[in-house]
């Protein structure tokens, strides 16, 4: 019946993912960075939706999990910016490579 | 069914547009709104596996309200015009690894398949969702309230300023 395969959409979320892990690790704004985890975020999601449609032993239990995985996603989201603007207050930048403080 | 297939290749071409963008492009603004296109690629990805509420809120949730607030994040915040450039020896070890992290995964993924589709998910989808989250994922859905509400709290106490902090501006 259906003429797109699973592989095609895991394929898709692969490259999702592989384009988010090379953003967060070689962008140097914090805003950035936590964008690109959102795009990882995704890439996962899209499988599990996948896998709701096509895996072994299809049913709706997969797009429930993603749905959950959406609410922590905004969750992180939230807090990930709130401690982004802590750290611009006292700190003046958004440079992931000038928050080092722990290290010195 | 060729309809399906080329449905998938026009949202294929938006998604991975949208990440390029988002990689190349050097103002941080239009790579937000590059990351928008993305994010309804995949909402439409969901509306082609049957997934109908999970794209709609795919729609609500990342292209409004986490795009917004990341767009307040970059306003709050001052950035120099363009990106400050990665070294390129880091730039090429990262991107052989994940290279070579891909390579490996296609390889596993390329031709897998895992018996037959389910055929019934379009039928009533939200309310088979909703069946679900109340009978067999009730403790999950009412941990994820009180996870929404700590983020809630937490960031609003991470981002409010130090009252120790305004005396002291008030002071000086």
């Amino acid at each position: 019946m259906s003429s797109v395969p699973l592989s095609a959409y895991l394929v898709t979320a692969l490259l999702l993912f592989c384009m988010g892990l090379y953003g967060a690790l070689t962008k140097r704004n914090a805003v950035i960075v936590l964008i690109s985890i959102e795009l990882m975020l995704n890439a996962v999601n899209l499988n599990l939706v996948a896998f709701a449609k096509y895996g072994v032993g299809a049913s709706i239990r997969g797009q429930v999990f993603s749905l959950f995985t959406i609410t922590v996603a905004a969750a992180e989201a939230a807090v990930g910016l709130a401690i982004l603007i802590a750290l611009y207050r006292n700190r003046a930048t958004v440079n992931v490579d000038e928050m080092n403080t722990l290290k010195k | 069914m060729t309809g399906e297939l080329l449905v998938f290749i026009v949202l294929f071409l938006i998604t991975i547009t949208g990440g390029l963008l988002m990689l190349n492009l050097t103002k941080v603004i239009h790579m937000m709104m590059a990351l928008v296109l993305t994010f309804l690629g995949i909402a439409g990805f969901y509306i082609m596996l049957s997934a109908e509420f999970v794209a709609v809120v795919q729609i609500l949730i990342y292209s409004g309200a986490i795009t917004i607030i990341m767009l307040f994040g970059i306003m709050l915040t001052k950035h120099t015009e363009a990106e400050p450039k990665t070294g390129w020896a880091k730039k090429g070890v990262v991107f052989t690894g994940i290279v070579l992290f891909f390579l490996i995964m296609f390889k596993g993924i390329r031709t897998i398949s895992l018996g037959p589709q389910a055929d019934d998910l379009h039928v009533n989808n939200t309310e088979q969702i909703g069946i679900m989250l109340y009978t067999d994922y009730v403790i999950p859905f009412e941990l994820v309230s009180v996870v929404l509400l700590v983020a809630l709290v937490g960031a609003v106490v991470l981002a409010k300023k130090d009252e120790k902090d305004e005396k002291e501006g008030e002071q000086s």
